[in-house]
Order: C-alpha cells, then sequence, then structure tokens
C-alpha cells in the first residue's frame, strides 16, 4: 500500500489576479471619488452645478465671444455704447491687450529700441534652462554667467549710454520688463544676503548679532509700501538739491532689502532645525566655523526650507506691483494705467487687461512652484516617507 | 554675488544724475534739451498713454506747447507719470520743470506749498451722471430730490454732495463706496440712481457702462476744481513763459488761427494776428519773454490753438465727447479769457 502525502506545496507564486471589476476602471474612480456618501454625492452634485454655470460663460466670454482684433474701442464696444458688437454682446476685448502688449511688456521703453530688452529675455532663458536641469553639465560656468555676466550684461544694455547705444532712463521701463528685473534682483540679493543676516542672528559675536537683529526687525516691522513711499518722496527732500537717485534703483535696494529680511528668518527656521548634533560632529571633525556651516549645516537646513524660500520668492514676485505707487509701472500697473486711454474705454477692457495681468502673474508663479517641487523631491534624501 | 553687488554699485553711480533746481529753469532747460513734464498716472483726456506708449491729452499738450515756445520743437519733451501723493515734492526737488497733471488751484498750494499756478487748462467741477431710465424726465440736479447717491467715500466730494442737497433742502440716500471702480460697478448694475464726481471724469465713466445712452450727464456744477499747470516759486522768467503759452493757446483761438491755417495766417493784413505770430517788425515780444519771435506759430504748429487742442483730447473729436461749455472762449459765453500779446 502505497502511501499518499495528500500535503499540498505550491512551488511557484500565484499569480496576482486582477482587482475585481467594481474596484476598476471609470465607474469605480466615479465611486470612490465622487459619489462614496451621501454627503459626497450633494457635493459633487453641487461642484457640477457650478462648473456647468460658469465654465460655458467663461469659454464663451474668453474665446468664443472674444474680439481678438482692432484698433480702438468701437471693436469690443456694442452699438449702444458707440461700436460695431450687436448690443447684449459680452467678450473678452484682447484686442486691447493685442494693440496695449508691447507696452504691457516693456513700458514705454522706446519701441526702435525694445530688440534690447530681448535679447536680453532671450539670454536670460538660454542661461536659466541648463541651469535648471540637473543633468546638463557644467553647472558652475553656467551660473557664473547667469549670475555674474548677464547682470553686468543686461545692465549695459539695457541701460545703455555705452558702445554707441541710445541712454534709456529707467523712468521709461514699464511692464513685465520691471516686474522681472525687480524680481530677479530680489531674489539674487535677498537669498545670500538672507543667510548671511540668518547666520548673524545665530552668531555668538554680540555686535554681527545686534546689528542683524536691529536690520531684522526694523524692515521686517515696516510695510513695503512705506519703504518705497519713504525712498520716492522723502528722500528727494533730503538729499542735497541737484542731486537725485534714480528712482527704479531706489526701487531695487528697497526690494531687495526687504525680501532679504523675510528670507534670512526663513532660513533661520531652517538653522535651527538641524539638530545639534551635527553641528558637534562637524566641529569634531576639525571644520571651521565657514566649512561648517557650507559643509554640514547649510546643506541641510536650506533643503528643508525649500517651501519657505519659494514662498518669499513668489511673495515677493507679486510684491513688486507695489511700486506703482511711487509711479514705477510693472506689469499690473501699466495694465492698469491703459485703462485710462480713452480710446479703448469699454465695458470689457478693464475684464480683459486684468485677466490678463493675472494670467502673466500665474504662469510665473505657478513655474516657480512647480520647480520648486521638482527640487524638493530630488533633494529629499535623509527622510522620505 | 560679487559680480551682482559691482553692477548695482555702478547703477549707484549712474543713478546719481543731477537735475535742474536751480533759480534759471529756463537755462537748465535750454542746456539738457527737454522739458521734464509731470503728468498723472492715467486720466483718460488729460494725460493717458496710447497705442504706441506716447502720452495724450490736454496736460499732455500743454507741455508739448511749451516745449514748442522754447525749442520751435513740440516733441522735445519728456513725461514723468507722478501719483497725487509725488507730485508737489516732485516739482519742488526741480525733478520736473511743469506740473501739467489735473492738479486743482488752490489758494494753499499758490502760498504754502511753493507752487505758481499759471492759469486754469480746464475748468472742472463736481458734476451729476443720472440714469435716465431710473429717472425719466430729470434735466436739472434740482429735481434729484430723494434718489440714491453713488459717491466714493472720504472725499472732498461727499462733503460736497451733503452741502448741496442741504441747501437746496432736498432728501437722498448716499451709497458710499471705497474705491472709485467699487462705485463704477455699482452705479452700473444700478444700485444707485445718480453718480457724483469730478464731470470731466463721468464721461471717462460713461464710457465704461453697459448702455452708454441711458446715461445723462446733468448741467450742474456744484464745486469748482480749476485744473491747470503749476511751476516752481522764485523763477519769474520760467512762470512767464509757461503762462504765456496758455495765453497763447487761447489767443491763437480767439484769432482764428488753427494747426492748419498758421502759415497764411503769418501773411494776414490783420495786425493783431500779425503782433501775435511774431510778423510785424523790429518784434520783440518772443525775445523778451526769453523765447523767439515765432513763439506763437511754433505752438500752434505742434498743438493747435486751446480749441483745436479742447476738442482732439476730450471734446467732439475724442471718445469722451464733453462739450465746451464754461470752457469756451469769453466771446462764446465761457470763462477762457487771455490778456492782450502786445
Amino acid at each position: 500500500m502505497q502511501e499518499h502525502d495528500l500535503s499540498f506545496v505550491r512551488v511557484e507564486m500565484a499569480l496576482a489576479q486582477s482587482a475585481p471589476s467594481s474596484e476598476r476602471g471609470l465607474g469605480a474612480w466615479i465611486r470612490k471619488n465622487l459619489i462614496a456618501s451621501t454627503g459626497d454625492t450633494i457635493l459633487t452634485i453641487i461642484g457640477i452645478v457650478l462648473v456647468a454655470m460658469i465654465l460655458p460663460q467663461l469659454i464663451g466670454w474668453a474665446f468664443i465671444n472674444a474680439q481678438w482684433i482692432g484698433t480702438d474701442r468701437t471693436f469690443c464696444a456694442t452699438v449702444a455704447q458707440g461700436g460695431i458688437q450687436p448690443d447684449g454682446w459680452s467678450g473678452a476685448c484682447w484686442a486691447f491687450v493685442n494693440a496695449k502688449f508691447g507696452q504691457f511688456m516693456f513700458g514705454r521703453y522706446p519701441i526702435d529700441e525694445r530688440w534690447r530688452p530681448i535679447l536680453v529675455a532671450i539670454l536670460f532663458v538660454a542661461l536659466l534652462v541648463p541651469l535648471l536641469i540637473p543633468k546638463v553639465p557644467r553647472k558652475g560656468l553656467n551660473a557664473i554667467l547667469f549670475f555674474g555676466a548677464l547682470p553686468i550684461f543686461a545692465f549695459f544694455l539695457l541701460v545703455g549710454g555705452v558702445f554707441g547705444l541710445p541712454h534709456v532712463e529707467t523712468s521709461l521701463w514699464g511692464g513685465l520688463l520691471v516686474t522681472l528685473t525687480l524680481s530677479f534682483v530680489g531674489i539674487a540679493v535677498s537669498l545670500p544676503l538672507g543667510i548671511v543676516l540668518a547666520l548673524g542672528r545665530r552668531s555668538k559675536m554680540p555686535i554681527v548679532k545686534m546689528l542683524c537683529v536691529i536690520f531684522i526687525e526694523t524692515v521686517r516691522g515696516i510695510p513695503l509700501i512705506t519703504v518705497l513711499f519713504m525712498a520716492s518722496v522723502m528722500l528727494p527732500l533730503f538729499l542735497p538739491a541737484g542731486v537725485s537717485f534714480d528712482k527704479f534703483l531706489r526701487a531695487l535696494i528697497g526690494v531687495s532689502l526687504f525680501a532679504a529680511a523675510y528670507m534670512s528668518e526663513v532660513v533661520r527656521g531652517g538653522l535651527q532645525a538641524i539638530p545639534k548634533g551635527q553641528y558637534e560632529g562637524a566641529d569634531s571633525l576639525g571644520l571651521g566655523y565657514w566649512q561648517k556651516m557650507g559643509l554640514i549645516v547649510l546643506p541641510q537646513a536650506l533643503k528643508l526650507v525649500i517651501p519657505g524660500i519659494v514662498n518669499t520668492f513668489i511673495g515677493m514676485f507679486k510684491d513688486t506691483s507695489l511700486v506703482s505707487i511711487i509711479s514705477m509701472f510693472d506689469l499690473l500697473g501699466v495694465v492698469k494705467q491703459n485703462f485710462s486711454d480713452p480710446n479703448w474705454a469699454t465695458p470689457q477692457t478693464a475684464r480683459s487687461g486684468l485677466v490678463f495681468a493675472a494670467f502673466v502673474f500665474w504662469l510665473f508663479c505657478f513655474g516657480m512652484s512647480r520647480y520648486s517641487m521638482f527640487t524638493e523631491r530630488r533633494l529629499d534624501t535623509g527622510h522620505k516617507r | 554675488m560679487k559680480h551682482i553687488a559691482i553692477g548695482i554699485l555702478g547703477a549707484a553711480a549712474l543713478g546719481l544724475v543731477a537735475s535742474a533746481a536751480s533759480a534759471a529753469t529756463l537755462d537748465d532747460v535750454k542746456a539738457k534739451g527737454f522739458i521734464q513734464c509731470g503728468v498723472s498716472t492715467g486720466l483718460a483726456g488729460f494725460s493717458a498713454p496710447d497705442d504706441k506708449g506716447d502720452w495724450q491729452g490736454i496736460d499732455a499738450d500743454f507741455c508739448r506747447a511749451v516745449a514748442a515756445a522754447v525749442f520751435g520743437d513740440g516733441t522735445k519733451v519728456k513725461f514723468t507719470p507722478l501719483s497725487a501723493k509725488e507730485r508737489f515734492t516732485a516739482l519742488q526737488s526741480g525733478e520736473i520743470d511743469v506740473l501739467s497733471r489735473n492738479t486743482t488751484w488752490t489758494i494753499n498750494r499758490d502760498t504754502a506749498l511753493g507752487l505758481n499756478f499759471v492759469g486754469v487748462t480746464y475748468y472742472d467741477g463736481q458734476g451729476f451722471m443720472i440714469n435716465a431710465k431710473k429717472l425719466p424726465g430729470v434735466n436739472s440736479a434740482l429735481q434729484l430730490s430723494g434718489a440714491a447717491v453713488c459717491v466714493q467715500s472720504g472725499t472732498t466730494t461727499e462733503l460736497n454732495l451733503a452741502d448741496y442737497f442741504k441747501t437746496n433742502k432736498m432728501e437722498y440716500s448716499p451709497v458710499v463706496f471705497e474705491q472709485l471702480s467699487e462705485v463704477d460697478a455699482a452705479y452700473d448694475a444700478g444700485r444707485c440712481d445718480v453718480y457724483t464726481t469730478d464731470q470731466s471724469g463721468l464721461y471717462g465713466i460713461r464710457l465704461t457702462l453697459g448702455s452708454p445712452a441711458d446715461h445723462v450727464v446733468l448741467p450742474e456744477i456744484i464745486s469748482k476744481e480749476p485744473l491747470g499747470p503749476a511751476v516752481r516759486q522764485g523763477d519769474d522768467q520760467w512762470y512767464h513763459i509757461v503762462k504765456w503759452t496758455y495765453f497763447a493757446l487761447l489767443q491763437a483761438e480767439e484769432l482764428g488761427i488753427t494747426k492748419a491755417n498758421v502759415e497764411e495766417m503769418k501773411t494776414s493784413d490783420n495786425p493783431e494776428i500779425k503782433r501775435v505770430l511774431g510778423q510785424e517788425a523790429d518784434t520783440k515780444i518772443g525775445t523778451d519773454l526769453g523765447v523767439s519771435n515765432d513763439w506763437v506759430v511754433n505752438i500752434v504748429k505742434a498743438v493747435g490753438n486751446y480749441g483745436e487742442m479742447f476738442e482732439r483730447n476730450v471734446g467732439s473729436g475724442s471718445p469722451l465727447k464733453i462739450a465746451r461749455g464754461i470752457n469756451a472762449l469769453w466771446t462764446k459765453g465761457g470763462l477762457q479769457y487771455a490778456p492782450p500779446i502786445r
């Protein structure tokens, strides 16, 4: 009698079964995310109704009914308003944006000289893109060109007055040119300065510490509008007669120092999050202060505060609009200024202009935000969850 | 970072631009080759950028007229847009040579602020615009009793409104907003029957309404807002040049000298026209003023006479379509009057 071993040993892995049909596909996704409970269903219905109410109107206004070309207000006004559109028409006046596009980009920068900011913009993009892509080699050279050579080149090209280029006063600059120049200089100055201030504030040297604390607390305690306003209205009265600082330069310095004070507190937050052991470990290796900070502490601290840093950048990018109170016209300032042109005064002008400005601001801020998320993921080596 | 620091220092060095704050503005202006003119940051019909970014409007054209008088070329002017807060500092500190920025002439500004107003290029005042559909048959502000009036809060406009209704023993319900844009929206949405602000502004606002034809600007003006250009005190020569540029614009209109006919008018038999255009033998009118003798010819060639300037920027030639009203010449029942050029 032969004995049979009835025990069953499975020698190969069971194949993974596909998920039950109730958990697959569009239907399951809808069930899980949209109509999982009575509450969810109600919210979904409200959401759909809202989208159905707003979206067709928005698309109709922004695209289908929009007026894309035209030379004056008549193209964007209804017959009753003295224009050519049928009564009851409501659409975006992109013709206004189109006609004023050069101004929105460059302000009153002379039309014949506009190739100069365009050239700077091309170089800016050409140097920025390889700097942002981690795989591209020669980061050091790229950074020197971007942060060192480009600003100097851009300064001489934009201001002019040398190499036979006509001088273009900064009072003629405007639009996106001003927004981006202020932001770039603000970002490039505020980050290093902010780091130095943060280190100074945590320094054991009493005078350095006191100076940093005084600077940070003073600048953070004053609204940016006040700083700009003081620089533009009060400063000329204090300066000797016949001497006046360039208004744009005043705004540039004001914005940079202001952003640096905020940046230093963001960086300080990162420094405080680094455990004491890291400092002591660096000390035990015999590293000096700058080596310790540069090699051990700051790389970890800055990585932690990337969201805070980018937050400050984005905040500053949008704060540049405040320079319009000292009659410098950034993108938003120029757009609003052009509402006063009687040749384009229609009910649609202001809406279209503001939507355009909002879109451009959003484009830049969203870009910065996405890139910062990418950097965070790339550098997230130690604390992955 | 070092490079940026150097860049900023370089910018600082170049930023130190000498400006003209000394007494002889005419010499400074001639030396730099252009007039620095303070305008608004954007007001339809007075100073607003066109599609090319050039400033258009009565205030901007006035500066072109001064440039034409000084240089014989109306394009030799640079515009500085100024906010309401900055405008007087800019003039006092010498940043600009002429302030032509819809500024109301008051005694305080003439004395305490150290300005000299040269004249009134536009007689403005607070006016009313009504929704004719909601208030049919109303053609005077005195019929507005019981109306809902949209007004910006914290302005003299609000106070003038209260005074006017009180003096005329009328009732009204104010609909008050912080921002002018909110007032526009509320009026367009029909939340009030009447809109009150400076009358010149009402015409600009009417263009942005859904159905402008339903809205009427009433003839009454309930406050005095004489708008005019100003210069610094303490430089009589410059003051006279700017002042007589204004008078020359008026005189040209009174004599029928226009941009189109100014060359023919030079050979006119009318002694007054000949005198104004500097065609008299041994004339010293222009040189005594500090400009060339054909200064009026240059002004009219650059911007036309006052009437042409008015119609082009705010009147029938513009979308605003403001009637001349009290801005007509004194010969036509208005207030614009120039002393004789002789």
